[in-house]
């Protein structure tokens, strides 16, 4: 709280933390150096931590409708207009809140690059407003004009005002604590008392004890001032580190912008689903899926090999939901031995300069098919995706190699690790493990499709090209396939054999070299956070005077050194009071009078 | 009856003292109220000119002796209020740890539990903030919230008590979530406080005492006016610190509770690498928490921009509250994304 604001208090506003500009209270010290017969020092150490602020000060009253001097107003002129009003705190406000609410359409539509599927949903389901959103960015809003253009103002805003600040900050490091103002009265924390020693030896002690050190730095910077007549003083200051660590904090978060958008140019992430007993080579053509930064060069991809030995799982009994899943991989880094590894959920492995996560997991079930000419048409695993908690997995096999003349075959449905008939014909899986696995798959035959150019999901049968099976009853003809079982295709097409139920991971790698530095800028920012809002900034006086001068106030017979002590704070600050009466207390050694102004009933209350 | 339900059971009994508490510090609230009106009809012919001279200081004084006659029972009152908060909160700790026990890992993570450890540190932080400066006001505020937050964790998300699945197994769990739990607890705290600071202010700042035409005072203010906050209704304003002060103590739990949610931001960013393989994804959650970030760094602006501090600023606190609220509320239960892990 400042003296201004106090001052004001009945006027106008009651109450007015300080602001950008009131870079220390240094109304108090103003006034009080008004008050000197010559305002040299304190008057111009009171106007040195203005200047920071002159940019956002003078913008202040620009803004608020009284432009600058307008016929002087050239382009150069109005360059520096924007400018100030840009880095200017109410504008920083005005982006600050702009971002939050720029922020909230990402959470409610549907996004890209999270969920494509519900982006393409929410197309059908809207056909009139849709493409407008998606015209205007809603569906990608973390990368849409607006949404970069609110944060790359905020980040230049802040450039704009970190720098100047900055340079400030580090003159006003080298600078000397004020000289003690004449009156020490209007400080809102005092002190006084009386001592028996000599106002150098009082002063002296007063700068032994404020200079103490804590944590191997002194708490103050002293310096002892000769009055003239007999009468010392001591001015101390503290609390550098709290302008310190908000410059660090505003530059950490402009390191970690940096850094998070190096990170997107040299990322790169895919995605591989591995079976059990085979590998995994990191080349781009291994990735299911693959995206890149641009100054990411896949041939510079590591090729190192990962091998799926074994993948374990465990679930509740009761309530089957997964406790615990483990694939137990060896790694082969070029030129290196294989290495045995495990991933976990939470415990990526790195493998060649990428994490290796593991995000998903099911069964793969390996197939033979023999077609209508006995030779073998596919011989291989399939993985089949989970949908629920008991691994009730969908999957398509598609069996385009068929001898010449016949038509290519489409197997399509489900999996259950457990199947249990619940009903005559209506099969369901009760368990994730694989206690009874069955195959329960319809069959298409006709033209899969696979030479028309369109790329195809793997996952998805295209069915316009095929028909499929019925019975002679017109029903259609469902396969229930066991391991080990083989059985006949419909409509003479072939044969198809269950051989063995491997398992496959869904393995996410992911290589990005600015985490370190992210990471570092966060924890940076957070440090300077904390130094910003919890390190206490003072100033404190203390002045010794000889009794002779304090007869007229104290009563004849005062034959002490009169001390009187007040202390400054930057922003409210409950401590101030309380380490002027611990300095005090030091000094005197007794305590000292309670005399504050503001002493009110409470006495732990803030005194601001 | 096993552990879980025996922790079920302290919560219920932890619900019914801080309703005692909750009701005890209406009636506080009631008693200082007729304090507050005894005093102003004690002392109006004397103390008109001072009081409108110097603001609020004057009204905040301790009541002089004509009051002291409703002082008795309001103290045995905020004493009960005192003493059933401390008993409430302290079931809860309890409850809480009973709880751990009962599912065999840290209890936070479910909205029940988040919900029932949230209300521990939001009375813990009042038991604290009172100890200081009893304030019957955000005794009501904050045991109120607390108690309605108990009923409808015990009635509409309570789960049972049961191990987590492998993307939950991480000491994350603790240190992130337990962290936003701490924060959400002290930002219902410095949210009360900042309710009451723009109640004092609305009343000490009456329309008659605004310099400016009344027209362009804010919204806000003009619908408190509405209100009535200037009327007797809320006399025991006058017993509660003056808005400054509230607005100082507010700030300090804000500078605590900010600094908290930042490590949230922060912890949940380095668990999501490694659980999820990205340290940021704009998922629901991850985009509610970086909104209330941002609105609460808006308030720390707010503080230091001309014509921003006090009310205003307080504002921008009720907007961060509500998507403190709504990230935990809507985003849990209407909105899928990554954090939907626990059924609810
Ligand atoms: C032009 C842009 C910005 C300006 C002019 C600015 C200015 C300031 C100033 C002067 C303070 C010191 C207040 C004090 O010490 O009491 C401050 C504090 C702070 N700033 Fe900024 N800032 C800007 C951008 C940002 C941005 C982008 C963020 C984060 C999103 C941010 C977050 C903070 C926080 C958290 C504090 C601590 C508040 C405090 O110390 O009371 N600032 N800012």
């Amino acid at each position: 709280m400042t003296d201004r604001s106090r001052a004001r208090q009945g006027a106008r506003d009651p109450y007015r933390p300080e602001g950008l500009d009131d870079a220390f209270s240094d109304d108090a010290t103003r006034s009080a150096a008004a008050d000197e017969a010559t305002p040299g020092g304190a008057a111009a150490d009171a106007a040195a931590p203005e200047t920071p602020a002159a940019g956002a000060s003078s913008a202040g009253p620009v803004g608020t409708g009284a432009p600058a001097p307008l016929p002087a107003l050239g382009a150069v002129g109005w360059l520096r207009w924007a400018w100030r009003q840009l880095t200017s705190m109410r504008v920083a406000l005005l982006l600050l809140v702009l971002l939050a609410v720029a922020a909230v359409p990402g959470s409610v539509f549907p996004q890209r690059p999270q969920d494509p599927a519900r982006v393409a949903e929410y197309l059908t389901d809207h056909p009139d407003v849709g493409p407008w959103l998606d015209r205007l960015g809603f569906f990608d809003v973390y990368a849409s004009v607006w949404f970069s253009a609110v944060y790359l103002l905020l980040f230049v805003s802040l450039i704009g005002c970190i720098l100047p600040r900055t340079r400030v900050h580090l003159a006003a490091l080298r600078g000397r604590p004020p000289r003690t103002p004449r009156r020490l009265g209007r400080f809102p924390a005092q002190g006084s008392g009386t001592s028996g020693d000599a106002p150098r030896a009082v002063v002296e002690r007063a700068a032994a004890v404020l200079r103490r050190r804590r944590l191997g730095v002194p708490a103050f910077r002293v310096d002892v001032h000769d009055e003239g007549a007999g009468t010392w003083s001591v001015s101390a200051e503290r609390g550098y580190l709290r302008e310190t660590g908000n410059l660090l904090f505003h530059l950490a978060l402009l390191g970690l912008l940096v850094s998070v958008a190096t990170g997107q140019l040299l990322h790169y992430r895919g995605q591989a689903i591995v079976v059990q007993g085979t590998g995994f080579a990191n080349v781009q053509a291994g990735y299911d899926s693959f995206e890149r930064g641009s100054a990411f060069d896949p041939a510079d991809l590591d090729p190192f090999t990962l091998r799926l030995d074994d993948f374990e799982s465990r679930f509740d009994p009761r309530t089957l939901q997964s406790r615990d899943f483990t694939a137990h991989v060896t790694v082969t880094e070029p030129g290196g031995e294989p290495t045995p590894e495990q991933i976990k959920v939470n415990h990526p492995i790195v493998a060649g300069g990428a994490k290796v996560y593991l995000m998903g997991n099911g069964y793969a079930p390996r197939l033979t098919v023999h077609d209508a000419a006995g030779e073998v048409a596919f011989a291989g695993t399939v993985p089949f995706l989970p949908q629920d908690e008991v691994y009730t997995s969908r999957g398509v096999v598609k069996v385009p190699d068929v001898s010449g003349g016949q038509d290519q075959v489409g197997l399509v449905g489900f999996l259950l690790p457990t199947a249990v008939e619940a009903a005559p014909g209506l099969w369901r899986s009760v368990d994730p493990q694989p206690a009874e696995p069955l195959l329960v798959l319809s069959v298409w035959h006709g033209n899969l499709g696979l030479d028309t150019g369109v790329p195809q999901n793997v996952y998805r049968l295209d069915e316009s090209r095929m028909q499929q099976s019925v019975d002679a009853a017109g029903d259609v003809v469902t396969l229930y396939v066991r391991p080990g079982q083989t059985v006949d295709l419909p409509d003479g097409l072939g044969t198809l054999t269950f051989d063995d139920l491997p398992r496959f991971v869904a393995l996410d790698l992911r290589h990005d070299p600015s985490l370190a530095w992210v990471l570092t800028f966060a924890l940076l920012a957070l440090a300077g956070l904390m130094a910003s809002l919890f390190a206490p900034r003072r100033r404190l006086w203390l002045r010794a005077a000889p009794g002779a001068d304090a007869a007229q106030d104290e009563g004849p017979g005062a034959a002490t050194t009169v001390v009187t002590a007040a202390g400054l704070a930057r922003g409210d600050d409950v401590g101030l009071q309380p380490e002027l009466d611990r300095v005090l207390a030091a000094v005197l050694g007794a305590p000292p009078e309670p005399s504050s102004p503001s002493a009110g009933p409470d006495p732990q209350e803030d005194r601001t | 009856m096993n552990v879980a339900e025996l922790s079920d059971l302290f919560v219920w009994s932890a619900a019914t003292a801080l309703t005692i508490a909750l009701v005890a510090y209406a009636i506080d609230l009631a008693r200082a109220t007729e304090a507050a009106q005894a005093v102003r009809s004690a002392r109006r012919p004397a103390v008109v000119g001072a009081g409108s001279a110097s603001g609020g200081d004057v009204l905040t004084a301790d009541p002089p002796p004509a009051a002291s006659a409703a002082s008795a029972p309001r103290r045995r009152a905020a004493g009960i209020a005192g003493s059933t908060l401390v008993l409430g909160t302290a079931l809860l700790l309890v409850a809480i740890v009973l709880r751990g026990v009962a599912a065999g890992r840290w209890p936070t993570a479910n909205m029940y539990e988040f919900t029932i450890v949230g209300t521990f540190c939001a009375t813990a932080v009042l038991v604290v903030v009172q100890r200081r400066r009893a304030i019957a006001f955000l005794g009501v505020l904050v045991t109120g919230i607390a108690v309605l937050a108990l009923v409808l964790a015990l009635n509409t998300l309570h789960v049972q008590a049961d191990a987590v699945q492998p993307a939950l197994q991480r000491y994350w769990l603790v240190i992130h979530v337990g962290v936003a739990i701490l924060a959400t607890g002290v930002f219902t705290v410095a949210f009360a406080t900042s309710v009451l600071q723009v109640l004092q202010d609305a009343r000490t700042e009456g329309r008659s005492r605004l310099e400016r035409p009344w027209r362009r005072a804010d919204g806000l203010r003009q619908a408190f006016h509405g209100a009535r906050v200037t009327g007797p209704a809320f006399a025991w304003l006058e017993q509660v610190p003056d808005a400054r002060r509230l607005e100082a103590l507010s700030f300090r739990l804000h500078a605590v509770g900010f600094v908290l949610w930042t490590f949230t931001l922060i912890g949940g960013a380095i668990w999501a690498e490694e659980a999820w393989g990205r340290y940021w994804g704009w998922d629901p959650k991850e985009v509610g928490t970086f909104v209330a970030w941002v609105v609460y760094a808006a308030y720390l602006h707010a503080r230091t921009t001309r014509g921003w501090a006090g009310r205003r600023a307080a504002y921008i606190v009720f907007v961060g509250y509500a998507v403190v609220l709504a990230n935990f509320t809507v985003v849990n239960l209407f909105i899928t994304g990554k954090h939907s892990y626990s059924g609810l």
